[in-house]
């Protein structure tokens, strides 16, 4: 599977925020298109990104015992720009998370410059519809995936070390 | 926190705008949140979680939309209508609903119809002022 749009995770406080990275090039096709002349990251795709992000901050908070799907896009407005040899932050967190969904709040900077605002709702698939046939492309995370499971090793051990030293501060 | 009604029906057509795309105009006291408004049990979702947030209260969501239970339970339901069990059921799982008209004919699925920011708005105002 290739559709990942996020490339680190610099921050994670389990059950409450992420922060990851994603590294814009111009290696990536689509921008060829979009538009041509005038590459741009498509806004559809940073709504991906952030779902991404979120989604596993949500899947993780319950220890990826349930699927998680983005069910609704509360708000996604866009500020500015995002072009090739871009570095965007996004920066996702749980506003609300009770066992039969999640509801997160998120922002995409770029060196400091807001891109944009993006709340998401994410639906918990085995408390509600279970026996039901998903897609897979609609599951954020997916356990089989091992790609996501390397962005998070680094970060999931390192982020102990860095939410004690948190509440030293 | 002492709102008035109208305060409080203010802050709830911001919070069914916001969630629902829909204009200031068209979420009147009698609008149905499913049939009128357009909402979706997705919604029912955000609707709890932002109303929790607007007014400090806590919702525990078979509180605010227990029609769910009501529905698949076979002593209140019979040939697709509410039995006497199910109305006494309703009434005291939503006492924040006007159920006079539904009594009449209570289809189930009308059930959905009952659901009017009204209601909404009933609830809202009875947690405040429990609190």
């Amino acid at each position: 599977m290739r559709w990942i749009w996020i490339d680190k995770f610099i921050e994670f406080q389990s059950g409450r925020r992420a922060v990851a990275l994603k590294n814009v090039t111009l290696a990536e096709e689509h921008l060829h298109d979009h538009f041509p002349g005038f590459p741009v990251m498509p806004e559809c795709l940073m709504i991906e990104a952030m779902a991404q992000t979120s989604g596993i901050l949500v899947g993780e908070a319950k220890k990826f015992q349930e699927k998680v799907i983005l069910a609704k896009i509360k708000k996604a407005v866009f500020f500015d720009y995002v072009k090739p040899g871009d570095t965007i932050k996004l920066d996702a967190r749980i506003e609300s998370i009770i066992s039969e969904a999640a509801s997160t709040s998120g922002k995409i900077t770029c060196e400091d410059k807001l891109i944009a605002e993006i709340d998401l709702m994410f639906s918990h698939i085995d408390q509600n519809l279970a026996g039901k046939e998903f897609p897979q492309e609609n599951f954020v995370f997916d356990t089989g995936t091992s790609v996501f499971e390397s962005l998070l090793r680094d970060v999931l051990s390192a982020g102990a070390g860095a939410a004690d030293s948190e509440q030293d501060r | 926190m002492a709102m008035s009604r109208d305060e409080i029906m203010q802050q709830v057509q911001e919070v069914l705008v916001d969630a629902l795309g829909v204009d200031d105009d068209e979420v009147t006291t009698e609008a149905t949140l499913m049939g009128d408004l357009g909402a979706e049990s997705i919604d029912f979702l955000d609707i709890v979680f932002r109303l929790e947030k607007t007014f400090g209260i806590k919702i525990p969501r078979e509180e605010l939309f227990p029609a769910e239970n009501l529905m698949n339970d076979s002593e209140f339901v019979h040939n697709g209508k509410l039995t006497e069990k199910g109305l006494n059921e309703l009434r005291d799982k939503m006492p924040h609903t006007d159920i006079t008209a539904f009594e009449s004919d209570p289809d189930i699925n009308k059930l959905a119809d009952l659901f009017t920011v009204n209601a909404i708005v009933n609830y809202v105002e009875g947690k405040l002022n429990a609190a």
